[in-house]
């Protein structure tokens, strides 16, 4: 099938794949795996010929004996979409907005000359092949769902039976419900045999992701392939250190369990708020303890992200009422009362003004206590605290790693010695190793200064490894609460149930050894 | 961009000596020197009223400059900080009012409201630049309004609303340094088109008054005597050219040094 023999690539000089060594066999499926930068996607870029200007590559790309290294554009195009496909990350801007599903799906049938007619009919059939028989061709992407454009990504990756198809983190945007359920698609058009043998280039980020479909991996890290094998061997034996490195941090141990003494720092009762005639948080309560680190679970548009700006006075409630260390929270809350409840976001690029300093930026809740007199030696604290050193105050956002930058949003959130931390989704955006540090970083400040957290995320694995309690939510309401271990062994709601099931996991006797 | 920034240098240095210094009074007619060809005394000649051409030029690179200049002053003077409360209160009833106003004012066809405005308080420099510059409101107020909305949705803006700070204080704090590059290449943008129309203007008798010595004007005198001293009409205009161009250019220039991802695609 395709097969990179030696392959190394630089863009501007500057090396970014080195010596790259990978076979895609028919009929299977392979993952690649690497954490953000490590050259994975530019390595599929490579098989498709859409290298950025400026690029130059040594060794070699054949696809089934034909050289492609050396490939004109005019050629390329006669082997993108018909011998490979590709669906990326993010399907919401992958679609045309103006143009219907079956048109979409049945230009690139058009392109090679089939008559309109039997690329319609074809478009049909592929749609339907990706489980979307119920929709018609007609529908444009905005009336589609998520995981349904997805779907209609991959009809149209897939609407010339390419040999090969490769997927750039193809989940990653998804809910994990619809996760699983696109996971399932690819694994059953490479498994049933329907689609002449077709390949499956997987490149994930997410060790799970790969564990539950890939025949075979490859491990990447600054552009090289560092360990690769058969997915189950792989994972058993985990020789090199980074595959080890990566594993642990992907599945991070469950918090050991704590008695939280019950004195309550921030409560929420009967909480609603809507925007028109829509609910999007419904008769919510819940009650955050000193030292306590409650987990808010849901999928996206679940109202967990107003319901957190809300508890922040941003937006204000329609009923129920707030209470903050037993005074009124939210939107009536007093500037001294804001400067005892912050907040970490989720993207570690848009939460700084980037023409800002650290020490500026740091130093920015102080307009809610009015600047003090320490306030320099305060901000080398809360650095400090979160693992950076004070030379870095006059450093600017961009010269920070994506995990330095989490931290400084969480000295950021310090400096006013608040009781309340609120997570809004504060390790998604990190890669796993980074995530973990986070992660520990999180805890070791909860244990010295007590602090309560309101971590919210998507993701099950995190909220097991940090959160106490947690509360699961879905359209706008609390359908179950419980301390996390309970509720992981145990769950009584059905939703819990699908979520937790729809996890991708590494089976665990992969790793007993 | 250096092309445009070195054409736009020259005028500008051109119109700040003349502050100073013109070779030539341009207020004095000296008839016996008329429609003199170039010489040592008078690098570019004379025209038909014997006033040297060089010092005309640069004379009338400081009318246009100055129109042009303070015109875009009041189309960022006002246009920004509604663009910006505009963006701030998106949705609300005073964006609606402000953009609403944006869009009566862009309805009008500027010139001839420009014409209407010198026409009705007499023709000047002064009436130029406040026809000129109102025109220059909607545009600001708009560039800035669509560069501040997408920043209002970042989490550093709700970071610093946690943090307790207002509308306004967040506007000036963390949005109009973030648009400070859209708004920089704008007002290149205005500032040439502020030259055009004072030349247009002046040409037309609305803008600046004798004896003030005008781009536009020149070409207006010049006129006349276009087959038999063609200079005098084409100096000017290639004056009035190349202050564009260099605007324009120097514009498109800024545009890619401020933008990083256009910075990022050159490497």
């Amino acid at each position: 099938m395709i097969e990179l023999a030696d392959l190394s690539l630089s863009i501007h000089g500057m090396p970014i794949l080195r010596n790259v060594d990978l076979t895609v066999a028919s009929g299977e499926i392979t993952g690649l795996v690497g954490e953000s930068g490590s050259g994975k996607s530019m390595t599929a870029l490579a098989m498709i010929g859409l290298l950025p200007s400026g690029a130059t590559t040594t060794g070699a790309i054949t696809l089934d004996g034909r050289d492609l290294t050396h490939l004109r554009e005019r050629d390329w195009l006669g082997i993108r979409g018909t011998d490979i496909g590709m669906i990326f990350q993010e399907p919401m801007t992958a679609l045309n907005p103006v143009q219907t599903i079956g048109a979409q799906v049945s230009e690139t049938l058009r392109l090679r000359g089939t008559p309109r007619p039997e690329a319609l009919r074809i478009a049909r059939d592929r749609l339907d092949r990706v489980g979307l028989a119920s929709i018609p061709l007609d529908r444009y992407p905005h009336e589609l769902s998520g995981g349904q454009r997805q779907r209609v990504c991959i009809a149209l990756a897939i609407a010339h039976r390419p040999r090969l198809l490769i997927a750039d983190e193809p989940t990653t945007a998804l809910d994990v419900t619809t996760q699983a359920d696109i996971l399932d698609l690819l694994r059953g058009l490479v498994r049933d045999g329907s689609d002449d043998g077709m390949a499956l280039l997987l490149i994930t980020h997410d060790l799970g992701v790969v564990a539950g479909l890939a025949d075979h991996v490859a491990v990447m890290r600054h552009g090289e392939i560092v360990e690769r094998g058969r997915t189950e061997t792989l994972f058993r034996t985990h020789a090199h250190a980074y595959t080890r490195d990566l594993l642990s941090a992907s599945r991070p141990l469950p918090r050991a369990a704590r008695t939280i003494a019950p004195s309550p720092v921030l409560q929420a009762t009967d909480i609603t708020r809507s925007y028109g005639g829509f609910r999007a948080v419904a008769d919510v309560n819940l009650t955050l303890n000193r030292g306590e680190c409650l987990g808010l679970v849901g999928e996206s548009g679940c109202g967990k992200s107003t319901l957190a700006r809300a508890l922040l006075g941003l937006e204000p409630v329609q009923g129920g009422r707030i209470d903050l260390l037993g005074k009124p929270g939210g939107t009536a809350m007093t500037r001294a009362d804001r400067a005892k409840i912050s907040v970490v976001f989720q993207d570690p690029y848009g939460s700084f003004n980037p023409r800002w300093t650290v020490r500026k930026l740091v130093q920015e809740p102080f307009h809610l206590t009015g600047c003090p007199r320490d306030a320099e030696a305060r901000a080398t604290d809360a650095l400090n605290q979160v693992g950076l050193t004070v030379g870095d105050l006059d450093k600017y956002p961009h010269e920070f790693s994506g995990g330095q930058r989490q931290r400084i949003a969480i000295a950021r959130a310090l400096i006013t010695e608040p009781e309340v931390l609120v997570l809004d989704e504060a390790v998604s955006a990190l890669d796993v190793r980074v995530r973990a540090q986070v992660l520990a970083l999180l805890e070791n400040l909860q244990e010295r200064l007590g602090l309560a957290y309101l971590f919210i995320t998507h993701d099950l694995t995190v909220v097991r490894a940090i959160a106490d309690r947690i509360l699961i939510m879905r359209a706008g309401r609390i359908v179950e609460q419980g301390k996390t271990a309970q509720v992981f062994d145990a769950p009584q709601h059905d939703y819990t149930r699908t979520l937790i099931a729809a996890a991708p996991v590494i089976p665990a006797d992969w790793l007993a050894a | 961009m250096a092309l445009g920034a070195a054409l736009t240098a020259i005028f500008t240095l051109a119109a700040m000596i003349s502050v100073v210094w013109v070779p030539y009074d341009t207020s004095v007619l000296t008839i016996a020197n008329r429609t003199l060809p170039p010489s040592l005394a008078h690098p570019l000649g004379t025209d038909h009223f014997g006033r040297d051409l060089l010092s005309m030029l640069m004379a009338g690179a400081r009318t246009s400059i100055a129109v042009a200049l303070v015109a875009v002053g009041i189309g960022i003077g006002a246009g920004v900080p509604l663009g910006l409360a505009a963006a701030a209160r998106h949705g609300g009833w005073l964006d609606e009012i402000i953009m609403r106003g944006n869009d009566l004012i862009f309805a009008f066809p500027s010139l001839v409201i420009a014409i209407l405005i010198t026409a009705v308080f007499g023709p000047s420099a002064f009436n130029a630049i406040l026809a000129i510059g109102i025109f220059n409101i909607p545009v600001f107020a708009r560039v800035a309004r669509g560069g501040a909305l997408p920043l209002w949705t970042l989490d550093y803006i709700k970071a610093a609303r946690v943090a307790g700070k207002g509308r306004g204080l967040i506007s000036v704090q963390h949005i109009l340094p973030n648009i400070a590059s859209l708004l920089i290449v704008q007002a290149t943008i205005q500032f040439s088109l502020g030259i055009l129309a004072e030349a247009a203007l002046s040409y037309i008798g609305l803008g600046a008054q004798p004896p003030t010595p005008s781009w536009g004007r020149m070409l207006a005198d010049a006129q006349t005597l276009i087959y038999s001293e063609p200079q005098l009409a084409i100096l000017p205009g290639l004056a009035i050219v190349g202050m564009v161009l260099g605007l324009n250019l120097l514009g498109d220039g800024l545009r890619d040094a401020l933008d990083p991802r256009l910075r990022r695609v050159r490497g």
